[in-house]
This record gives structure tokens, sequence and C-alpha cells, in this order.
């Protein structure tokens, strides 16, 4: 069958099972469109920004395990999509992107909206692909979604040229792929899964130490049983939030610089941790030198770099996550004696203090202005039974998210944990709500980050994706102000925003509900109000502004020296009552 | 510690690209870097001599094996090898420096493979003191190009196949 090289990448993409397309057109991938609008098998979300198209792939495919698929155009399109590939290979999230190329003739000529996409997108994909031949499309293509998904997943790139989408070739798509430098490891060695049930049959105080990877490998199930077999405790990342039910009892909750007290504590004082799809991040670690002193670790990782990378590892397994638990829960199995938790009171004892002595805490005083973490509690507990999809931005707010969002399920939770992208959340979430058409799927943002990707405003209202998105509001970048305050003297530099935009027009001016919530008696009708709007809503809640995020490990601190609360020579403005935070008082707006 | 690293790989558009920009993306070391296709020719052969202690080598080893174009990595400097480097060495020579440069070349037993009233283009191959140790001598004549092809390394067969073969003889007669 000869066809166009459009018409073979629509044929192509229907047999990877693409239902969705994050897409923004340009001159070189005109025919591409051409061939989309002509068909209707796979939705086609035009978006308003590359960045937004490529962070919506990720959220969709954080939010379904399948890979998200953006198509963009040359030159600026690709470096616009930059930003969402590298999230992307930092949070290991499966994607294929295409892109367009000027034809083939005229690459390295500096032709109009020519860039050298391979060259630039090449240290953020896993892999990447310049297709030269219309007859080598189907297989490259087969080979993109085969590597995006497989292994320790990650965002591919397809570069494809405008001749190449306008060439006639024969049409063929392969049933499978090898290729020879790819081989991931998917079963652990028995020996080494045997050192380790053995370890953990010896160990007093063992912690598990779960990541993104539990989440990548379906593994929740498997660290349940391990859990609940062997009375763990269980701390998570960031990235594997929801991975394991927040508020199972064996939940110490999320572990790292702004982790729970218990949490840090124990990873500190355990004498084994067991980490499951974990990196063993700065963030995580603190102060390399003073990492877990005490213990030895087993560390479960598909990706072999993942493995002594920044910490020793006194037993490594290189595979995938699910398996190796399966094996390592059957040997487990034939040897627990039903009395662990009674083995393990000691241990249980101490981490029972823990939890008791430095809670999660905050003051709300009933007639001041609305703090963060209350506004977020109130919408995990007004929304826990509807199972929602909840993403994040990045900042105090994300924070504030993970310490008190107790999901439950895995893949509920879409955050941008390694690069850290300001941005993301909102078209993330739009990205989880293409998936999920009928989900309550709520973005927490905060107003400095909200503001790197509002343009997907007009894609939320035009697509309809009745996304949720409350706008935790301090008119700060309210992590750097938080770090100016405690370790440079209050001095504000380019961290106070003032208070625009106004959040509440700005959504109505795209065609979204806009709602402020600024009385703390009004937060759950307000709430309330919000999810019952079948469209896309901004809901503005201006916060106190000086609220820090606690606990927090110091960059270069060690994990059991934590800062619980604000040091007492930190003098910043207390928080006022509701009638006087009004946009009046705000001295930023003002001055 | 210096350590010779022999990398099987695609011989692909781009592939030399992403094994160079893994070292300097991650800040390894390249001391020298060769490449050519073999004699199956979708795959070429690149001996990399790098250095770092135990856990940047790991590292390394471990990042290379990940990039999909590499099909192999083998750490030659952990056993027994053979090494090679071949260098091009155009000397100025004055008139009363000739027979000098061509007795430096005749002990190394390098090869003049130019000759100008003014100057000798040598060739010597060897391990990489060898190349060092010509270098050193040649300076002081004033070099006025120096071209070098940086390392390649392969392993030594071992050598115990060959003093085992004899026994099971040895039983049939």
């Amino acid at each position: 069958m000869q066809l166009t090289g459009a018409e073979i990448f629509l044929e192509s993409l229907k047999r990877e099972g693409v239902d969705t397309l994050f897409a923004l057109p340009g001159g070189v991938v005109l025919k591409i469109f051409d061939v989309l609008h002509q068909q209707k098998d796979i939705r086609v979300i035009l978006t308003r920004h590359e960045q937004g198209a490529g962070h919506m792939a990720e959220g969709y495919a954080k939010a379904t395990g399948k890979p998200g698929v953006c198509l963009i155009t040359s030159g600026p399109g690709m470096t616009n999509v930059i930003t969402a590939l590298a999230d992307a290979y930092m949070d290991s999230v499966p994607m294929v992107c295409f892109s367009g190329q000027v034809p083939t003739g005229m690459i390295g000529n500096d032709a109009f909206q020519e860039a050298d996409n391979t060259g630039l997108s090449r240290p953020c994909t896993k892999y990447n692909f310049l297709v030269k031949d219309v007859n080598d499309l189907a297989q490259t293509i087969k080979e993109a979604f085969y590597l995006a998904s497989t292994g320790r997943p990650g965002p591919v790139l397809v570069d494809i040229p405008k001749d190449i989408s306008m060439d006639k070739g024969e049409f063929h798509y392969p049933k499978s792929v090898s290729i020879r430098g790819y081989n991931p490891t998917y079963d652990g060695s028995k020996w080494k899964i045997k050192q380790a049930a053995d370890a953990i049959m010896k160990s007093k105080r063992p912690i598990l130490y779960i990541g993104g990877g539990v989440q990548h490998s379906g593994a929740s199930a498997e660290v349940m049983e391990l859990a609940e077999m062997t009375q763990i405790p269980v701390d998570m990342t960031l990235m594997a939030l929801g991975a394991f039910p927040g508020n199972h009892p064996l939940s110490l909750g999320m572990l790292g610089m702004h982790g729970t007290y218990v949490a840090n504590m124990a990873m500190h004082y355990s004498d084994l941790v067991i980490a499951v799809g974990a990196r063993f991040d700065d963030r995580v670690t603190g102060k390399v030198a003073e990492f877990c002193p005490t213990a030895k670790i087993i560390h479960i990782d598909i990706d072999p770099t993942s493995i002594r990378k920044n910490i020793h590892v006194d037993i490594p397994i290189v595979g995938d996550c699910k398996r190796v638990l399966i094996e390592l829960n059957n040997i487990l199995r034939a040897t627990v004696n039903g009395n662990q938790r009674e083995q393990r009171k000691p241990w249980w004892d101490q981490l029972t203090a823990w939890q008791q002595e430095h809670p999660l805490a905050y003051t709300q005083e009933p007639e001041a202005q609305i703090k963060p973490q209350y506004l977020i509690n109130r919408l995990y507990e007004l929304t826990a039974d509807r199972d929602p999809i909840v993403s994040t931005d990045v900042g105090q707010h994300q924070m504030w998210a993970a310490q008190y969002f107790k999901l439950k399920n895995p893949l509920t939770w879409l955050t941008s944990g390694g690069l850290g992208t300001m941005g993301f959340g909102f078209p993330a979430a739009m990205g989880a709500q293409a998936a999920f058409p009928g989900r309550l799927v709520l973005c927490i943002a905060g107003d400095g980050s909200i503001q790197m990707n509002t343009q997907e405003l007009a894609t939320a209202v035009i697509e309809k994706l009745p996304v949720k998105v409350f706008v935790i509001n301090n008119r700060f970048h309210g992590m750097v102000r938080q770090w100016q305050d405690l370790f440079y003297e209050g001095r504000y530099s380019c961290s106070q925003l003032g208070n625009v935009p106004d959040f509440v027009k700005l959504a109505e001016a795209y065609g979204a509900a806009g709602i402020r919530i600024d009385k703390i008696g009004d937060v759950d009708a307000g709430i309330q109000e919000a999810l019952a709007i079948d469209r896309p809503v901004f809901i503005d809640v201006p916060v106190y502004q000086y609220e820090n995020c606690y606990p927090m490990i110091p960059a270069g601190g060690s994990n059991h020296e934590m800062l619980l609360e604000d040091p007492p020579d930190l003098k910043k403005p207390q928080s006022t009552h509701q009638q006087a935070s009004q946009a009046g008082s705000d001295t930023v707006l003002t001055a | 510690m210096e350590h010779i690293i022999s990398l099987t790989l695609e011989n692909k558009f781009g592939s030399l690209s992403r094994v160079a920009g893994l070292f300097s993306g991650r800040g390894f070391n390249i001391e020298s870097l060769s490449v050519a296709p073999t004699l199956d020719p979708s795959v070429s052969m690149m001996t990399i001599v790098t250095s770092g202690d135990d856990r940047i080598i790991e590292q390394i080893m471990k990042q290379l094996n990940k990039v999909i174009d590499v099909i192999k990595v083998v750490d030659i400097s952990e056993n027994e090898f053979v090494e090679r480097e071949t260098a091009l060495i155009k000397v100025h020579t004055r008139p009363e420096d000739r027979a000098e440069a061509l007795r430096i070349a005749d002990i190394f037993r390098a090869s003049v493979l130019d000759s100008s009233p003014t100057s000798y283009t040598i060739e010597v191959t060897g391990d990489v003191r060898k190349v060092q140790a010509i270098i050193q001598l040649l300076q002081p004549l004033g070099i006025k190009e120096l071209v070098r092809t940086g390392r390649i390394a392969i392993a030594r067969e071992p050598t115990r196949h060959a003093q085992a073969q004899p026994r099971p003889l040895a039983k049939a007669n």
C-alpha cells in the first residue's frame, strides 16, 4: 500500500493506540495536519504554546501510564517544547514528540524556522530520530513508542522533514522491534533478591523508600504486600505519592527536604533502607556524607546508572520493581512467621513517638487570612471520596500539596519533580483531563507558577477540559521568598509579584469561570461551588503572604537536622485580619 | 586512575555526538577518543581514554551502556591489553639538525614520510610512552606541527588455553 509520509504517520499512531494528540501547527507540518483534519480516530487538541502541548502530553502519560504524544513544528516550535522534554526526561515520563523539520535538501542551510532538532534534544531525550527516508518512517515510529514505554520510560523525539511527510512510500507496520544496543533488565538477580530477603528478616529498623519507579512499573500492590507482610514503614518520594496510600497506617508520608519529621528521622536512624524505584536525589539525601549513617542499603531499580550514582549501595538489584518485588515477596511469604508487628514493636514505638513529637502543623487563626495549608487540607478533605487526579506547579504550594494531599491511588499525582518546572501543573492537568473526561482533575498552583502558562486557558475552554485550578496566591515567588527570609536576611530580590493579574477576570476573559475565596469562612463553600461548575475554573485564593514551608532541611544539611518552624529571630509581618487582607493593604501593589 | 574503554556502537549519524555529549554533559574526562568502522560496516569501534576513581569509572561504564546506540562496553584496562598510537610530527630542521632528527627517528624506529629542505615529517607508532618520548626529544629541534591519532587498544588473548591444549593430546597418545 503506497501512502504519503503524513498518512503513514497517522496509520502508525492508530496502530499504537494513540487517541489524543497535543499539537500546534507550522509551515513544515502542514501536510500532517491536513491528514489529521480528515480523520476522526485521534483527537487533536490545539494548544496555545508548544510548551503547553509538551506538558499536556506528560500529564496524559502520568495519569494513564501510556505514552503521551505531541506534534509541533520546526525551529521555535522545537525550542519551545524542550522544557517539557527535559522535564519528562528527569521524571521518566513516557512521551513521543514529533517535530517538523525543513526539507531534507535544506537541512543545515539555516533555512527559515530551521533548528537542529536532534542536536537540541539529544541531552534531554531518551533517544531521538531524524527520518531521512519515508520508507523508514513506520519502523522509526514503532521504535520510538517502544523506547519511550519500556525499560526506564522517557521522552523520544521523531524529527520529520517536510518532504518526508509528502513523499510516498510503502506502508508496512512492524509487529515487533529489536534494538541491539537496548536490552533492559527486567528480572532481578535471584541471588541478590535472596540476599535482600535475608537482610529484611535480620533488620530491626527497616524502612521502605519508594520512588516514581513504583508508579511506572505498576508495583503498588506488591509494595503494599511487602509492607504489610513485614510491617515495614513506608517513606515516599515526591514522585511516589499515591503509589502507596498516604493515609495507610504504615505510611510515614513524604521524605526529603520538606518531608515529614518521622519520614526523615526514620531514614536517618534505620538499619536497612529498601529503596524501590527511587534514585537518591539530592533533595532526599541532604548531605550525602551523613545520609543513613547506620543503614545497609538495598536498591531496586531498572536503570543501572541510578544505582551507586550518589550513594553506596550494599545490595544492588537491577530489574523492574514489580517483578523484583513479586520474587522478593514469594521468598518472604515463606519466611515470615506472622508476628512481625510484635518483633518490630521497639521500632514502631520510636516511629510513633517521632510522629507525635512533630506532626505536620500550622496555625490557622479563625478570623485571620487563609493559610495555604488550611486551603489545601480542606480541598483534600472535601474531594477525598472522588479520587481526584491532582497536579501541581513548583514551589511552596507543591510541597504543601505533597504534605497534606494524602492520595490513595497510583497515577493520580502529576508533579514536576526532577526539573522543577514552574508552569507544569495547569497543562498537565489538562492532559490528564483529556484522558479521563469524567474524572475530577485538580491543579494546585501558585500565583508565580501559573503565570508561566496561563495562555492554555484558551485550550481548556475550547476543548472543554474542566480542570479546577486553585491559585494559592501569596503575591510572591513563595519559595524564593522563604529562602530569602531564612538565608538572605529578608532581602526580597525579585520575589515580589504584586497583586496582578486579577485571576478571576483573567479566567473570565477566556470564557472560563473565576472564583475568589478570601475569607476563611468561605473556603468550604467556595470549593464546593468550584467543583460544581462543569467548565474550567480558576479559584483565586489570596493567602497569608509570609507562611513558610516546614519541616525543612536546609540545602546541604543532614536529614535529622530539620527546621520545624520559623527561627525565633526571623522578623516577618504577622497574619492580619481578613478585612485588612483585601487588595488595598497589599504594600506590593500600592507601592 | 587512567582507563581505556572500548565501545562497539552503531555506525549511525549522531552516535559519536551521543557518546561525546554524555562525557561533556556529565563532566567526565576524555583524554583521547578514536573511532572507525569495523569489518561490519554498520558497527564502529571507539576507544576512549578516560580517568577517574572507581565510582566515576563505574558510572561512565553504566552511562555508556545506557546509550541506545552503544552495543557493547568493555574496560580494556581491567585486564591485559596492547595499545598503540600513531603520531605524525613535522620537525623544523636547520642544516646542522638534520642528521640528529634522523638519528632520533632511527632510535624509535620511526619513518620519515616527507622531507623538505627545512623539515622532516616523521611517523611514529607505539605505546603512549614511546610517542611522548620521541616528542620530547624532537622538541628542542622545533616541532612545527603535531598530529596524534589518539590511543587504540585491544585485549590480549588469554595464554592459558595454549598451555592447556597439549594435555588431552598426551592422553590420547
